[in-house]
C-alpha cells in the first residue's frame, strides 16, 4: 500500500455511505431547487385578462382639423387628434412614470398631473422630467371606413411617427 | 386529605406538572436565581441583561426603536381587524374602505390608527436609524445588527408601499403606477433597465409584470399587493424583528461607555 497519507483509495471512495451522501443530498438539492424555481415561475401567468389593446375610434369625419379630441381618452386612453397631415392617435401615457396627462386647450399644453413634465400637441417633450415625446398608437382604417387604433405598435420618434402606420393619412 | 384547604390551593398549582412544565422550576429559589428568572425572560427584560445607566437614558435611546415595534404591532391588530371587512376586488375596495370610514362601528378610528400608524412607523424606523448613527452604535461588535436594522427599514418601506394601494382610490392607483414603473429599470430584470436585453426581458416576463400580475395596475396587482401586505412581508418582517432583538440582547447597548457625560 504506497499511497499518499490522506488520499483515498478505490473502494474508499466509492463506499455506500459517500452513494448514500449523494443520494440524500441530491434529492434535497433537487427538491427545494424545484421548489424555488415552481414558486417564481407561478408569479407570471401565462393568460392575462387585460383588454384589447385594439379598439375602433369612429369615423374620420368625426373628428376636424385641429382637434384634439378627448372623446376616448377615458377609455382607452388616447387622443385622437386630427391635423392637416391626418389623424394620429396620441397615447395618454406619461414617458416620465406613467401617469395620465392632460389636454389643456387654453394653454396648448398637454401636462402630467403627478410630476409636471409638458408637451406640445404633436406629443414633443417640452418641459418636465419626461426624458422623450410621447406615443402614437398605430392607426389605420377596417373596411367599414372605421379608425383601427392598435395600441401594442407604438412610436415616439419624430420622422418615423409621422409616417404610416403611426398616421392615417387624409386630404 | 385533611389538608384540602383554600390556603393550599396555590402551592399545589405551582407544584402541579402542569405549571411545572410552563414554568420550568427546577432549581432552588435563592437571590440568583430570582434574578435570573427575570432577566432571562423575554417578556420581563427584553434590553441586554447588564447594562449601564447611562445607556437606559432616554436622552441616549429616544426610546426609538421600541416605539417602532409597538407600532408595529398596533399595525398589526388593526390591520387584522381591517381585514374583516375589506375585499381586495376592483368593484369593492374602495367601497369598502369608505364603509369602513362611514359605517362600521368604530372602523374610522381603526383605519386612522392603521393608517397613521404606518406613517408614524416609517417615520420612527428613520428616527431609530438616526439615532443608532448619531450615537456610533452601529459600529461592531454592532455592526451586523445595523445590517438587519436596514433589512427591515426596506421592508417597512415594501410594507408601507403594499398598503398604499389597497384602498384602490386615485392616488393609490397613480402612486403605485409610478413606483412600479420605476421597477422597469431594474438592472438586469427590469425590460428598461441596463443589460435587460441580453436576458430578453420585455414587458410582459420582467420583474415589474410579476409585481403587478399584468403589464399595468389592475385587479390581478391589487390583489398581488393584498396577499404580500397583509402576509407575505409581515411574516419576513417578524423574523427580521425576532433577529434584531436577539442580537440587541446579545451584543448590548453602545452607551456603555459614555464618551463624556
Amino acid at each position: 500500500m504506497a499511497r499518499a497519507a490522506g488520499a483515498l483509495s478505490a473502494e474508499e471512495h466509492a463506499t455506500r455511505r459517500r452513494l448514500l451522501s449523494f443520494l440524500g443530498w441530491g434529492s434535497f438539492v433537487s427538491f427545494f431547487s424545484g421548489v424555488t424555481i415552481g414558486s417564481l415561475r407561478f408569479f407570471f401567468p401565462r393568460i392575462l385578462y387585460e383588454p384589447s389593446q385594439q379598439f375602433i375610434a369612429g369615423k374620420p369625419e368625426d373628428y376636424q382639423v385641429g382637434e384634439v379630441s378627448t372623446r376616448m381618452k377615458k377609455e382607452q386612453r388616447v387622443w385622437m387628434i386630427r391635423d392637416q397631415m391626418g389623424i394620429y392617435a396620441l397615447i395618454s401615457v406619461c414617458t416620465h412614470l406613467g401617469c395620465t396627462p392632460i389636454w389643456h386647450s387654453t394653454e396648448n399644453r398637454i401636462k402630467c398631473p403627478c410630476h409636471g413634465s409638458n408637451f406640445l400637441v404633436d406629443g414633443q417633450n417640452v418641459a418636465g422630467p419626461a426624458p422623450s415625446p410621447l406615443f402614437r398608437a398605430a392607426i389605420s382604417l377596417d373596411l367599414a371606413g372605421n379608425i383601427v387604433v392598435d395600441k401594442s405598435q407604438k412610436e415616439n420618434q419624430p420622422g418615423k411617427r409621422d409616417e404610416p402606420p403611426f398616421i392615417l393619412p387624409l386630404s | 386529605m385533611a389538608n384540602l384547604s383554600l390556603k393550599n390551593v396555590p402551592q399545589a398549582i405551582v407544584e402541579s406538572q402542569i405549571w411545572k412544565s410552563i414554568f420550568r422550576h427546577g432549581y432552588t429559589m435563592n437571590r440568583r436565581n430570582r434574578l435570573l428568572a427575570i432577566t432571562n425572560n423575554v417578556f420581563y427584560h427584553i434590553l441586554p441583561t447588564k447594562i449601564s445607566k447611562y445607556g437606559v437614558r432616554m436622552r441616549f435611546h429616544w426610546g426609538a426603536g421600541i416605539i417602532t415595534f409597538y407600532l408595529f404591532l398596533i399595525l398589526t391588530f388593526t390591520g387584522v381587524l381591517l381585514m374583516f371587512y375589506y375585499v381586495p376586488t376592483v368593484p369593492r375596495a374602495y367601497y369598502d374602505m369608505k364603509d369602513l370610514q362611514h359605517v362600521v362601528p368604530f372602523g374610522n378610528i381603526l383605519r386612522n390608527m392603521h393608517r397613521y400608524g404606518a406613517h408614524a412607523m416609517v417615520f420612527m424606523v428613520m428616527v431609530h436609524m438616526a439615532r443608532t448613527f448619531y450615537t456610533s452604535s452601529y459600529k461592531p461588535p454592532r455592526e451586523f445588527n445595523w445590517v438587519v436594522g436596514v433589512i427591515l427599514l426596506n421592508f417597512t418601506f415594501l410594507l408601507s408601499f403594499s398598503g398604499y394601494l389597497l384602498p384602490w382610490d386615485q392616488l393609490a392607483i397613480w402612486a403605485v403606477t409610478v413606483g412600479t414603473n420605476m421597477a422597469r429599470a431594474t438592472p438586469l430584470i427590469g425590460h428598461e433597465g441596463p443589460f435587460a436585453n441580453l436576458i430578453g426581458m420585455k414587458v410582459n416576463n420582467d420583474i415589474r409584470f410579476a409585481l403587478l400580475g399584468g403589464t399595468t395596475v389592475g385587479s390581478a396587482t391589487l390583489l398581488r399587493f393584498y396577499v404580500l401586505h397583509c402576509i407575505g412581508f409581515p411574516i419576513i418582517l417578524t423574523i427580521f424583528i425576532v433577529v434584531h432583538f436577539w442580537r440587541v440582547r446579545r451584543d448590548g447597548f453602545s452607551g456603555d461607555v459614555p464618551v463624556r457625560e
